[in-house]
């Protein structure tokens, strides 16, 4: 629980910057509580709120969370290595609704294997942050004026870069991969035929597979690498 | 047509729960396939990155204060500091440049 502590600060903060995205998108305070609650995610809840904003079709929403939360199939398959055999069906479960990049991050740093009461305590603080700084996001957004809304706006972009350029400061294969998706992220921005056919949730998904794809074939990652 | 927003967050909900919570119950082996494998390592970096270029940019009224937040983020990020400082800079540098532009 106490490594809970510097996660939930971070989430209240962070949160309230998806708050600001959940704004622009038409949701309330209350659909925000639960959106975040409910999902605990600041990618996927950003590429949410996205798909709401450009009144996007269900099934475009659920291949937007399959895609940008794919992530997390990885990190559950880690921890599920890091239980014991003998753990509950349902432990696995609440652990499982649990799984952020923090707590994913802090749990795999337990030596040995994991109790997930361990989690319980992270997600008892992480939870109930996350969730009230996207609706305070949402309440005090409103009544914030427009210049300081619009500045709190990059917050989110600015964790993004966050948890992508230190390990692509390790890693040139993700620096590479990270420049590719910047460059041709701008090229699908522009270019008219794409721009105007293709919406901007649809673009992330087309990219995301095409370029992890061919990174997967080209420079496959070795044993253990993955263990982030 | 408008679609309902409790039906997207139940999708959205549902959707990332099955994703966290699947391999954790059914698959208790670890994965083989090396290019799976390499495919689901790269995702996060590739996915987060193309969400924020150009996106930031069009982020806040003008594209500068957009640019000058995302140089300052990558700047910081790059000299590893945390998530939080990185998030705080990069809305202070976009508040200050929006402020020089209205008021200058």
């Amino acid at each position: 629980m106490r490594d809970g502590i510097p996660i939930a600060l971070g989430y209240l903060a962070v949160g309230f910057t998806l708050g600001i995205a959940a704004r622009d998108a038409g949701a309330n305070a209350f659909q925000t509580f639960w959106a975040a609650a409910l999902t605990l995610a600041s990618a996927g809840g950003y590429a949410g709120f996205n798909v709401i904003k450009e009144n996007g079709t269900y099934l475009e929403m659920f291949i937007t969370m399959l895609v940008v939360n794919a992530r997390y199939l990885l990190m559950s398959f880690a921890l599920s290595q890091k239980l014991s055999q003998k753990t509950h069906t349902l432990h696995r479960m609440v652990l499982g609704f649990g799984v952020t990049d923090e707590i994913f991050g802090i749990s795999s740093a337990v030596k040995g294997e994991l109790n997930p009461f361990y989690n319980y305590g992270a997600m008892s603080l992480a939870i109930p942050a996350w969730a009230s700084g996207a609706a305070l996001g949402v309440i005090i957004g409103n009544a914030l004026p427009e210049i300081v809304a619009s500045a709190l706006s990059v917050g989110i972009f600015g964790m993004f870069l966050a948890i992508i350029i230190p390990p692509a400061k390790q890693n040139k294969v993700i620096m590479g991969g990270v420049i590719a998706s910047f460059v041709l992220s701008f090229v699908f921005s522009v270019l008219p035929i794409i721009k105007n056919n293709i919406s901007s949730g649809m673009q992330v998904i087309i990219l995301t597979v095409l370029i992890s794809l061919i990174l997967a074939f080209i420079f496959p990652v070795k044993e253990d690498e993955d263990a982030t | 047509m408008p679609h309902n927003i409790y039906i997207y967050i139940a999708v959205m909900a549902l959707t990332i729960f099955l994703i966290r919570v699947l391999p954790l119950t059914l698959i208790r082996k670890k994965i083989k396939n090396k290019t799976l494998r390499s495919f689901l390592f790269y995702v996060p970096y590739v996915t987060l990155a193309v969400m924020t270029f150009p996106a930031i940019i069009y982020s806040t009224g003008s594209i500068y204060s957009g640019i000058l937040a995302l140089v300052t983020g990558v700047i910081l990020a790059y000299k590893g500091v945390s998530l939080f400082g990185v998030a705080v800079s990069s809305c202070g540098v976009a508040f200050v440049v929006e402020m020089l532009i209205k008021y200058l």
